[in-house]
């Protein structure tokens, strides 16, 4: 078993063992935010793709969008970079309040320099964030989200990934606010969050 | 035989057979694009329509081009709790009238193997094979690498 593979088995295991399973977390938590009892929550330590170290008290003050992917997936990841990226550029100077980041399951072909390579292509903004295999599981059991290999033969080292496709935005001071659902136009999640920042003051 | 024979002989195959296309010629391909590519090393994109025109279904049993290697039919399926997976196809069926469309999001062509970089503003020939063993042939343009659809 390889250290990655050992790491997955245990993300599954705590999802196992926590609250019946990650999955059924996630797609419930829409409603349990809105009763004000969320336990999804971004606690991480994870390098940016600018060499930095990161934890999600970097971020306090802006209202964070968080989504998952890897470099190695040339389908879903772009189509939610490229949305987030219209985002940002719809926000204009409301931009300014919003960090979006880009957090790798894939420890084990996405350091930080190969994230350095590919977020900033899509818009300067979003921060890219790699991690080891532990980390990446910590992130991910702490946002409650799910992430697999999937083997496929013919893709780079046989494997590509399955993971969580929804974009996650938190408040400014970290508190969880809701999920946008994978394939959510880019207007509206730029009027919702205009509504947001605008309410906030 | 007598010419009266011959006659009779063609229109019979005529009435028992009636003309039926070939894959290749009974699918339009519609909005060719791909996403550009940062070097070679991660798997390429493309999206397209594929409308079948014919009267008859039509099966895509493979794919062909001098970019990539290994070019494949591939579902991203998001279940309920909002994990999405990438699987191959190894056949895509198109009903008689109806359009398949690989989009983001859904069924796409996977490029791996990439021979070159995908550059922004080339473009490659991509050949679409039918299980009559017919092929359509188009040419896929390279858009940005944060493209969002085929007029980005
Ligand atoms: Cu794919």
């Amino acid at each position: 078993m390889t250290r990655l593979q050992k790491g997955l088995w245990a993300a599954v295991a705590v999802a196992a063992l926590g609250a019946g399973g990650l999955a059924v977390t996630v797609s419930r938590a829409p409603e349990v935010a809105t009763s004000g009892a969320s336990s999804v929550a971004a606690e991480f330590e994870l390098t940016g793709h600018d060499g930095v170290v990161r934890t999600e008290e970097d971020f306090r003050g802006k209202w964070t969008l968080v989504f998952f992917g890897f470099t190695n997936c040339p389908d879903i990841c772009p189509t939610t970079l490229a949305e987030i990226a219209q985002v940002m550029d719809d926000l204009g100077p409301q931009a300014g309040a919003v960090q979006p980041l880009f957090i790798s399951v894939d420890s084990d072909r996405d350091t930080p320099m190969e994230l350095a390579e590919y977020v900033p292509q899509f818009h300067p903004s979003i921060l890219g964030l790699a991690g080891t295999p532990e980390q990446i599981e910590a992130a991910a059991a702490s946002f409650k989200i799910f992430y697999e290999r999937v083997p496929e033969e013919a893709a780079p080292d046989g494997y590509t990934m399955g993971h969580a496709s929804q974009v996650f935005l938190f408040d400014p001071d970290g508190g969880f606010v809701r999920l946008y659902g994978n394939g959510t136009p880019a207007p509206e999640i730029t009027a919702d969050l205009r509504a947001r920042i605008d309410a906030h003051g | 035989m007598r010419p009266l024979g011959i006659a009779t002989l063609a229109l019979t195959l005529l009435i028992a057979a009636p003309p039926v296309l070939a894959g290749g010629e009974q699918v339009v391909v519609e909005d060719p694009w791909s996403r550009a590519s940062i070097g070679t090393s991660r798997p390429g994109v493309a999206y397209m329509t594929l409308r079948n025109t014919g009267a008859e279904p039509v099966v895509v049993t493979g794919l062909r081009t001098d970019l990539a290697m290994t070019p494949m039919i591939h579902a991203t399926t998001t279940d309920a709790q909002g994990v999405t997976r990438m699987s191959h196809m190894e056949e895509m069926e198109i009903a008689a009238g109806e359009a398949v469309a690989l989009e983001p999001g859904g069924m796409h062509i996977m490029l791996m193997d990439l021979q070159r970089p995908m550059v922004e503003g080339e473009s490659y020939t991509l050949s679409v094979i039918f299980a009559d063993g017919t092929e359509a042939s188009v040419e896929v343009p390279i858009l940005g690498i944060a493209a969002r659809g085929p007029s980005d």
